[in-house]
């Protein structure tokens, strides 16, 4: 197989895709190799594919979502950064013990304006995700990412933050450093900051890890990302007593962009190209940039004090009880 | 033996290793300490704190046992008693949430997994949540998470400290994303307690764990744990299948916590009252 053969990104539930691409390859060689022209064969192929592409990505069930926001080869924060923003320059450390390489956090320039970047960082292959521990960042990635929203807020510059984690990493030593505290006190410190903050979930939003560097002014999510308390695989295991019912898991959390939305946990779905963003990454990134541009304005003129009130109200006001 | 009898019995070994704890039922005379075995008669267990006399396991408390412990006689006033949970998500296992709600209502003198409400406690005002475990496993869900937030700006607004007891299993899965969103309102308001140089001190009992101990309960000005307690972000099961080695005798308890600079007080049952009225007063030195 080539590099970059669109097979290989292929997910289980696009297997009509496979069959369609097999015989657009068959076409290709039967016109070189007969020297007949068949591009509007070709053409009409490949047409073909987009429009069943386009069906089934408009169509996916919660499960099949999950797969997207988890595929391999899905853009990373460092795409996004290398994408959207300027002159980033990553800063490392939490000044206490270590440095994460599960979150990467730094300085950059967003349309000229200068602001602060995060987000957890997986790997494209094996060898990079057991570099970056798969995403999940230990309680220094947590301090290192507060470190750095310091910075932004003594020096009045925006927070950017993205999200992509399975959650934050479970071992001993996460445990003896305090992953707890870690992301209890970025909930606390979060909810205190002066600045405009915005946090994006771009793959996978797992848990406390997530939220961990997810309280913004504004919430958004990429259209095939998953944003839920515990992995579908997780609740299965724990409330149907199966990992197997990861289907049925999913669907009753409601974990996508969707479901979300309408429940008021985030503000906007950023939409990807047709087949997921892995698809296109340049397109992904300028929808995202956007987007971000977008939500960030109308917080730039708001006060310290409105700042850290609008972001109490939105978490203040999440929940659903009644009262007799 | 045959290759299969011997897995069963091996699963049914570790089966028998994770019995879990049962809430003792009232009116046995006597009952069997989970830690030691030792036998205990009731009435001397409950002089005790419900901590064994011959071991020191602490027995779970309902909020009724720690308000009776732990408060001035009378002085418990309870807010938000009516705020009860609702199934918006429609959310169905093997049961529905709603059902599951129901027989925990029915089974229990409260609503949801935590009790909220002013008291004094030797003699000082204070803002008091008790968690329960035997509701739900104290799992936080949406009305957890609001009581605790109204129970914070009430504090803020009477210029009271404020003390939670958490015993609690971590997020309740069954309201999905909303029971994390619990994390974030719970850690904000305590955050605005703070602004108002308001102090808060968190009590863990066993267990606190997941989202619980990653939100309010790590938060506290001064930790106290009882002895012996789970206090973990993820339980220990969890770990060991993920890094798939032993885990560190005594890990993830009170004493291991405060060995590695989380928790400052272990502080045993029959002293909490003292503990925390010495700090109350320490903290407020009028009258």
């Amino acid at each position: 197989m080539k590099k970059n053969d669109p097979l290989k990104n292929l997910l289980p539930f696009e297997k009509p895709l496979a069959e369609l691409y097999a015989k657009l390859e068959e076409q290709k060689r039967v016109a070189t190799q007969s020297k007949i022209d068949m591009s509007e064969e070709i053409r009409l192929m490949e047409k073909r594919i987009e429009t069943t592409r386009k069906e089934i990505f408009s169509n996916l069930s919660p499960i099949q979502t999950v797969q997207v926001a988890r595929h391999m080869q899905r853009p990373t924060t460092q795409d996004f950064i290398d994408n959207i923003f300027d002159s980033f320059i990553e800063l490392h450390g939490d000044r206490n013990f270590a440095d994460d390489p599960a979150l990467i956090t730094g300085i950059a320039k967003l349309a000229g304006r200068s602001v602060v970047v995060m987000g957890h960082q997986k790997g494209k292959n094996t060898k990079e995700n057991i570099a970056r521990n798969f995403g999940m960042a230990n309680p220094e990635g947590y301090r290192k990412a507060l470190r750095v929203m310091r910075i932004a807020e003594r020096n009045e510059k925006p927070i950017i933050a993205f999200i992509d984690t399975p959650g934050a990493f479970c071992g001993i030593g996460a445990e003896e450093r305090g992953q707890a505290e870690a992301i209890a006190k970025n909930l606390r410190e979060m909810a205190e900051l002066t600045v405009p903050f915005i946090a994006i979930v771009t793959g996978e939003g797992g848990s406390g890890g997530a939220l961990g560097i997810g309280m913004g002014n504004k919430v958004l999510m990429l259209e095939y990302s998953i944003y839920s308390v515990i992995s579908p695989e997780g609740c299965a295991s724990i409330l149907f007593r199966t990992a197997t019912k990861a289907n049925e898991a999913a669907i009753a959390m409601k974990i996508t962009a969707k479901d979300l939305l309408g429940l008021g946990v985030i503000d906007e779905i950023i939409k990807e190209p047709i087949g997921g963003a892995h698809n296109d990454i340049i397109t992904t990134a300028n929808n995202l940039k956007s987007a971000i541009i977008n939500n960030l304005e109308p917080l730039l003129s708001l006060s310290h004090r409105e700042l850290i009130a609008d972001r109490y109200n939105k978490f203040r006001k999440m929940g659903v009880f009644q009262e007799s | 033996m045959s290759i299969h009898e011997w897995f069963k019995k091996k699963k049914s070994e570790k089966e028998g290793a994770y019995v879990r704890e049962r809430l003792d039922i009232p009116g046995n005379l006597w009952i069997k300490c989970y830690k030691c075995s030792q036998a205990l008669f009731a009435k001397e267990l409950e002089d005790n704190f419900k901590v064994c006399p011959k071991c020191g396991y602490h027995f779970k408390l309902t909020h009724i046992e720690r308000i009776n412990q732990l408060t001035d006689p009378n002085s418990f006033k309870e807010i938000n008693a009516n705020v009860s949970s609702v199934n918006f998500l429609n959310f169905s296992d093997s049961k529905s949430y709603t059902k599951r709600i129901d027989e925990a209502i029915n089974k229990s003198t409260i609503k949801d997994a935590i009790v909220t409400g002013t008291c004094k406690i030797g003699g000082k005002d204070v803002a008091l949540g008790i968690m329960d475990f035997s509701f739900m496993g104290g799992s936080m869900g949406s009305v957890v998470g609001e009581k605790i937030a109204r129970l914070i700006e009430l504090a803020v607004e009477k210029k009271f400290p404020v003390i939670i007891f958490s015993s609690s299993g971590g997020a309740r899965m069954q309201e999905g994303i909303m029971s994390l969103m619990q994390m974030a309102k719970t850690s904000a308001a305590l955050g605005r307690l703070r602004e108002n140089r308001l102090p808060y001190f968190s009590v863990l009992t066993d267990p606190t764990t997941g989202g619980t101990s990653a939100s309010f309960a790590m938060l506290g000005d001064i930790n106290i744990a009882e002895p012996g307690a789970l206090i973990c972000f993820a339980g220990p099961r969890v770990i060991e299948q993920t890094i798939r080695q032993k885990l560190p005798p005594g890990f993830q308890r009170s004493e291991y916590l405060m060995e590695h600079g989380m928790i400052d007080i272990v502080c045993e049952r029959k002293e909490l009252k003292n503990k925390l009225s010495t700090i109350l007063r320490w903290f407020n030195e009028k009258e």
